[in-house]
Order: C-alpha cells, then structure tokens, then sequence
C-alpha cells in the first residue's frame, strides 16, 4: 500500500499538482439484527478503495477508484488533477494549507475482543436473548435489536512526506420494544436510538448489557400508551444524557464546523448563527456550559490517531465558561481564519472528500448528583432518549422529541409522559443552563448517522454529557 | 468480469438452497461550488456485489467490491455460512423466481459521458448571474451512470443502465436566500440559466424579512416543498414492513377518503418524467401502485418478505438494497402526485391570509400515524395577504400533520416538476392547501 500511495503522489505531483493525498481504505462491517424473534438481517460487508485529493493552482479535484492497482493510481491521480483544471474555470481566492503536515506512524483502536473474533451465532444469541425476554410482554407489537462490528484500515499520505496507517475498530448496537394501541405508537430504545456505537471492541456490545434492560423498555414502552401527554408550557427541563449528547451535536458541533461558517455547506447541511465576529465575543451558554472537540478520548466515535489530513489527534475548547472559543477546523479553514487547524477533516470511506466532521464534541460535567438535580426542582420535567430532531439551516431554532418524560414536582419525578417534545433558540438554551450532574452520570455517546456533505457523507461522531437542567424552557409543542 | 459472467460464477460456487446475486456499478460525479465558486469536484468509480444465500428458510448476505473469482466463491462460501448459524424463519418464504419485466428508457448517453468542464461551464452561469446581482451562490451539479444487474438460482436475470442528473443551487443575499432545482436522466434535464433566475428571484423577493407570528396559515407550496409531503408519508407508512408493524398512517385508514378527493399519489417506476427503472433489487419488476387514490387510501409498496407474510399479496417490485446499517424493507423510490388545473399566481390570488413557500427543512417525524412532521421553511417564505404577496417573512417553524393539511387541500398546480434527493425522486405540483399549523418562528 506504501508503495501504492507514493506512486499515487509522484503521478498527482508530476501532472502539476502543487499539493496530493491518498487514503487508501479497506473497510469490514458485520451486522447481525433480529426481529419479533427472527433474524431479520446478518450480514458480511467490505470495500477497498482509494480516493486521491489534488490542488492545483488554487483548485481541488479528486478522484476515486475501486480498482487498487498501479494503472488505476495513476488513471485517478490524472484524472483528479483534470477535475481541478475545470474547477478552475470558475475560480475562487487563494488557497493556503498552512504549516505542513508531516506525520509519520501507525495506530490501532485499543480493544480487548476483536470483534471478528466473535461467531455471528453468539451475537444473534445475544440480541435473541433479549427479544425473547421483551416479547413476554403481551402488548409489545415489534421488538428488534442489532448490533454492528467494524473494522476500518487506512493508509494515509500526502505529498509533503506524511505517511500513516491506521487501523479503527467500531462495535454498538441496540434493543428497542414498540408498543400500538389504535393511533398511538409509543418505543423505548436502549442504549439510545440510534444504535449507540464507539470505537472499541466486542466488550463495548458486552458491557451495554442488553438482557438487564429489555424488560424495562418493554414495560416502559407499553405504559406510555397510556400516559399523560406532555403538557404545553415554560418549565425547567432535565435532559437525560443520550437527549442531551443529540442537543450538543445539533446545537453546538455543527454550528461549530468552520466550513459552515465559510459557506461551502450553504446548499446542502446548511451554514451557521456562529460566524467569525462571534469568537471570543459570544456568551453562547451560561458560565457552567464548558465544551470541547476531543478525538483523544477512549472509545469515542469520533477518536482516532490521526484526521485525513494527517493532523494528530487532540484536544480544543470549543466553549469555555459559556463563551464561544472555537471551531472545528482544516489546514485550509484554519489558515484562512489565522490559526491552527485541530484536526476535524474526516471523510466517509475511500470515495468521499474528506469535510470538516464533529470528532467528539462533548459538555465537561458539572457538580450535581442526579437525585439532588431533581430534589432541587420544584417544577419541571425531565426527558430522555431522543424520538425526533430538527433544527434551521443557522442552527438556531430546534424542537426535539423524546421517547419519555417525567413530571417533576416538589422535586420527584411524578407522573410518566408521552410524546414529549421542547423547542428553543442555542444560545437562549444554553445560557438558562444552570446545573450539569457530576462525572459520575457522564457517558460518552456514540451516534453513528451524521448527515453532511455532497454526495451525502455518514459519519460517526461522539458526544459526552452528563444531566442538565434548563430553565423556561418551551415544552410540549405537539399535543 | 461482466455481471453474466459475476453470476454464474458465484452461482456455480454456491451450495445454498437457493442464490441472489445483486450487481451494481456506478460513476458519479459531482461538481459543488459556493461564494460564487467552485469548492469541490469529485469523481467516483465503484462496483458492489451482493450475494444473499438461502438454507431452508434462513438467508445469510455477503458484500464486497473486489471483483475476482476467488472473492466470489468466498463470498457465496460466507453467505451460506451466516444463513446456516441463524434459527429458521418461516416468515421467509424463499427468494422470488422471474416475472415479466418491462424495459425501461432512462439512459442518456450525453449525461453519462459529461465532463467536468461541461458542469463547471453549468455552475459558471449561476456563479457569474449571482455575482452580478450582488449575490453569493452555492449548490452542485450531479451527473452519473448505475449499471444494477440481479440474478437468482430461481431463473431470475436482469439488468439495465441508467443516467442521473440532478442540479440545485441556492442564491443569498445578506438577508434572504433563493432555492431551484432540476432533477432527471437526461442531461437537457437542467438549464442553469433557468435555475439562476428562479433562484435569484425568490433571493430578491426574500431581501429584509420581518417577523411572522405563529399559528394557522393557508399555504401555498412550491413543488420543493410538496416533495417533502410525499417523502414523509412514504418514510412512514407507504411500505408494507411498516403496515404489518401497525407504524403506518394506512392501518385502519384503507379504503378510507382520508385526503381530499383532488389528491391522488402513487408510485410509478416506469414513467420516464421521474427516473424510471425497471425492476428493483430482487429482479421483481416495478408495478405501478397507487397509495392515494382520489383521496382514498389505495395501498402499499411491498418486496416478496413482506408480500410472502401477508395473503394474497405479491412483490410490487420495490425491495431496497441491503446495507449494513439497516433494513427498512420495501420502499417507494418514484412517487408521483397527480397535477391539478391550478397555479402558483391564483392560488395566491384566492388566498386571504397565509404563506407561499419554498421548501421545508430538517422534516422530521413526530407522530408517524398521523405523519406528524415538524421542520423549518426556507430558501423564501412569502407572507400573503387578500390574494397578494405581502413580503418576505422569516423562516418558520411549523408542527403539522400531513394527512390533515393534504385533507384541506383547496387547489392543485396543473405544472409538476422533477426533485430527487438521497431517499427517493419526487414528480410533483405546487399545491395550496387550508390549514397549516406552524409552531415557532425565527426572531
């Protein structure tokens, strides 16, 4: 593959390609997933490819192959540098990378069980376990499960001397239980539902005990059939750590992302609220609301050696004591903002670009013990687990909805509520903040369907929280 | 290799009951641009092979794009593995043997064969107009070829080629945005100069909105907009998987007005204003089914699992692709929504107090029984007062069923348009329709 990849280099670079790099991926997923006591899917996938990145003059190209030989490097390396000859024809300013990147190593996810290892019969075992013990609830209609093993390995290297490999490994999955009665539909996930995932191995899946909790979501998803709508009004709001790791991801990682900001997702995912003359000046949250971009923390999605541009790995505030900070950056969106890049250029698989992608973009906990959070609220109500998202092109106005609520009165949880919804403005949110539970209740959160990107690009990214408390809050828009 | 010779290769290697195998190729190219140029421009070749084995009732699924025989025997060995480590399952009644297919035309030889300088010339036109007016586009410009083949050990062969070209863009100003797009096979499919006016257009209708107060409006919706009715309610409820799961809005509702009588949906694989194909990826050939019918609640898509579960149903040629990330089952992939006699200007000429607009944003499901949606307006939200464009409100958010604002629908466009995105291709009118409830706005 070394071979491969400087070949690729000296072709882009001899066609007039004044910078090139090549990542070379050879992916595996396995999926085994069950339904209603039936195996609805298992399954073996991979891929191998490479993708080649080009600028010449102040134009990208690039150009993508399945056929990883000698003749097709050097086919896509010519061709990547006529595509960014045509790019030129509609020209747009400077281009400038910034410092070079010169990495050179290797990295492989830390894990205990190789996935691989793992016979798909003991992971249909597993998943068959836990549907059997949520279909002995007579009023579930659908419970499912699946779980997901990847593997991915990368040669990276560029033409200013970077060379890495790098082997990840993914491995997550979910229960779920549905419960009908005439119109109203009501499910309960676990972990999250989203099928939470982390770059870690088989132990990750293990240690998510799916059996310990079918029965809980079975129950739960069966009375909210019958529960209290979630009533309309201003409250204080609990969010759960799984709902509050999906608002980190909406509110605040993608309006973080430097290329929003730029412009160049303006069509597609859209741009953001948090533009330039906002660093440094901006009380995004309240002075408790610390974040952070961290592709360095264990068993994140968002954690790897080094990003596709062979930045290494790190650590940087995005929001420190509520103040907005920083972005995720490039080398090229760094450099035009006058700093350095941190390491966010991520791609989905071999034959998309790489893009400016959320690593693990994360709310440092605060002091609050859960019980005491509640204990100290007098009116409230709290939600967890997400059900449906949506938020505006700027990244301002969201409504989310969460599988389940709870009333919250003379600090106890009371009465159960369906069809839970909250909607706000970021900053507004995130400046009532004004308590974050403790380490403790800290859990870093896997969601593994980030959308951005033309064509579409699906990327796993982190999110650590712990439980929060909002004040005012707009509750129960859908009634 | 060719996909006869692919076949019969993994064919000759299988020991399962029975054997599918699903080719697909493609090579796409996309040309993106933003701030008035052009930011990316990609090329991709690629190939999949899909073998799904079968032993008894279990069936195992085997993926790879490595294309050389011995991969193929080891993927035919490794599907037959993964089916014989599973419980049966009666629910699965077999692979389906072959049907009649009927060609279709979607292959344009202009589009599969247009350079990158061809759509840089495109994305120029939109660039250069927005420039001058003192705007900043962005948007892209895709075009590309599929070549999809399935065989089965039943006596299943098929295969066919087609084109897609899709472009869009959005036109800013300071205070406003514009939004057009063009979707077909045909490269003639987009006209940019088209496509910049529209869009420039709505951008300076757009310029310096003011607040709109929440709450129930009449609305008259751009085609964009429309795409997004049928794409949430074929998301929830137009499969048979979601019907048997009782999650669709049709349970209890078939054979039931439950739209207004001028509303008809279905989904039509083979008319060539969306872009037809011919079978879908267990080589069952596309019925054209209809979902609405004059209001009343007609039917569902359905692949053979689903059509094998429920009596007296067959396969309507509307499997999906298997993936390792999910299964959702059949889906419908060429909605259309008949045409009316109406258009954009009288339906804003006949309402009193409502709002024109653009396209929806980030539609998300709420409630999927009642198709429940909420999500934002944007690219041009257009406040209407006694029959006449008012001006530019700012993006609102809305929370609404789509089975109830489609129930009140007071007149349809005789004008439908092409949209595609990643779930499906939409042909579709403008509609104006009673009551649509929106929730929150953007101060």
């Amino acid at each position: 593959m070394k071979q491969l990849a400087q070949r690729a280099m000296d072709t882009a670079t001899s066609n007039g390609a004044r910078y090139a790099d090549i990542r070379i991926i050879e992916s595996r997923n396995e999926t085994a997933s069950v339904k209603d006591g039936k195996v609805d899917s298992s399954g073996d996938f991979e891929s191998l490819g490479f993708g080649i990145r080009v600028l010449v003059g102040d134009a990208w190209g690039f150009a993508s192959s399945a056929d990883v030989t000698e003749e097709a490097i050097d086919r896509a390396a010519v061709r990547a540098v006529e595509i960014a000859r045509a790019s030129a024809l509609v020209p747009g300013k400077p281009v400038d990378l910034g410092a070079p990147i010169k990495s050179t190593g290797s990295y492989i996810t830390p894990i205990e069980i190789d996935p691989f290892s793992i016979g798909i019969e003991i992971k249909l075992g597993l998943l068959l376990d836990a549907d059997r013990i949520i279909r002995r609830n007579p009023r579930v209609k659908v419970s499912e499960g699946r779980v997901i093993s990847a593997r991915h390995r990368k040669t990276f290297a560029n033409s200013e001397g970077a060379l890495l490999e790098q082997t990840t490994y993914e491995s997550g999955g979910f229960i779920a239980a549905t419960a009908v009665n005439g119109n109203e539909i009501q499910v309960r996930s676990y972990p999250d539902a989203f099928g939470c995932q982390g770059t870690a191995g088989w132990e990750y899946i293990v240690n998510k005990r799916f059996t310990d909790n079918a029965e809980r979501i079975a129950s739960e998803a069966v009375e909210l059939l019958s529960a209290d709508v979630c009533p309309s009004g201003e409250t204080a709001l609990i969010l759960g750590s799984s709902q509050l790791a999906l608002q980190i991801h909406e509110s605040c990682g993608h309006p973080t992302e430097l290329d929003r900001v730029y412009g160049t997702e303006a069509a597609f995912a859209g741009r953001s609220f948090l533009t330039t003359d906002k660093l440094g000046a901006l009380q995004y949250g309240s002075r408790l609301v610390n974040l952070t971009a961290d592709s360095v923390e264990p068993t994140g999605l968002g954690t790897f050696g080094w990003d596709d541009e062979g930045v290494p790995a790190s650590r940087t505030p995005l929001v420190s004591e509520g103040e907005f900070t920083g972005y995720l950056m490039t080398r090229e969106t760094a450099t035009q903002l006058g700093r350095q890049t941190n390491g966010c250029m991520r791609a989905d698989g071999w034959n998309r670009i790489p893009l400016i992608r959320m690593t693990n973009v994360s709310l440092a906990p605060g002091t609050w013990a859960l019980d005491d959070l509640i204990a100290d609220t007098a009116d409230g109500i709290y939600m967890e687990t997400n059900r449906s998202w949506s938020i505006d092109d700027m990244r301002l106005n969201f409504q989310f909805g969460t599988e389940i609520g709870y009333e919250i009165k003379n600090g106890k949880k009371t009465r159960l509520l369906r069809n839970c919804t909250y909607a706000g403005m970021t900053p507004e949110f995130w400046n009532s903040c004004d308590a974050i539970c403790n380490e403790k209740e800290w859990q870093l959160w896997g969601t593994p369907n980030c959308g951005k990107g033309e064509p579409m690009q699906v990327m796993g990214t982190g999110h650590g929280a712990a439980p929060a408390r909002f004040r005012n809050v707009r509750v129960g828009v859908f009634r | 290799m060719t996909f006869k010779e692919i076949a019969h290769a993994i064919m000759a290697s299988s020991a399962a009951d029975e054997t599918e195998v699903v080719y697909r190729r493609h090579d796409e190219s996309l040309t993106r641009f933003a701030n008035n140029h052009i930011h990316q421009n990609v090329t991709e070749t690629d190939h999949e092979i899909a073998v799904r084995c079968v032993s008894g009732s279990r069936s195992g699924i085997a993926v790879s794009n490595i294309v050389h025989p011995e991969n193929l025997r080891r993927l035919a060995h490794l599907a037959l593995e993964l089916a014989k480590q599973q419980p049966e399952n009666p629910d699965f009644k077999g692979l389906p043997g072959p049907s009649l297919i009927v060609e279709t035309r979607a292959f344009d030889r202009a589009a599969a064969e247009c350079s990158p300088a061809y759509r840089a010339k495109g994305v120029g036109v939109v660039c250069r107009q927005a420039s001058e007016a003192g705007y900043n586009a962005a948007g892209s410009m895709t075009t590309g070829t599929t070549m999809v083949g399935v065989a089965n050990s039943k006596g299943v062969f098929g295969q066919y080629e087609s084109t897609l070209v899709d472009a869009s863009t959005v036109v800013m100003s300071s205070t406003s945005s514009g939004w057009a797009q063009s979707s077909g096979w045909r490269l003639d499919s987009v006209d940019w100069e088209h496509l910049a006016e529209e869009a420039i257009r709505k951008a300076r209708m757009g310029e310096n909105p003011r607040d709109c107060d929440p709450g129930d409006y009449t609305v008259i919706l751009d085609h964009y907009a429309t795409a997004d009715l049928l794409e949430m309610m074929g998301m929830d409820g137009m499969s048979a998987l979601a019907f048997q799961e009782e999650r669709s809005w049709l349970n209890g509702r078939l054979g039931e007005r439950i739209l207004a009588e001028n509303v008809t949906i279905l989904d039509d694989g083979h008319d060539d204003a969306g872009i037809p194909i011919p079978f879908d990826e267990e080589g069952q050939p596309k019925h054209v089914v209809p979902i609405v019918a004059a209001g009343v609640c007609s039917g569902m898509v359905h692949d053979s699992y689903t059509a094998g579960r429920q009596p007296g149903a067959v396969s309507t040629g509307h499997a999906t692709s298997l993936s390792p990330t999910e299964r959702p089952g059949p889906l419908p992939r060429n909605l259309f929504m008949r045409g009316g006699t109406s258009n954009i200007d009288e339906m804003i000429a006949s309402t009193k107090n409502g709002l024109y607009i653009t396209r929806f944003w980030y539609t998300r499901t709420v409630h999927p029984r009642d198709v429940v949606v909420t999500g934002m307006t944007r690219d041009g939200t257009f406040l209407v007062r006694d029959g006449e464009i008012a001006g530019p409100v700012k993006s609102m958010r809305f929370t609404q069923s789509y089975l109830a604002a489609l129930a009140n629908t007071l007149a349809i466009g005789s004008a439908c348009k092409t949209v595609r995105n990643e779930n499906a291709v939409f042909h579709v009118p403008a509609v104006q329709l009673e009551r649509f409830r929106f929730t929150g706005a953007t101060k």
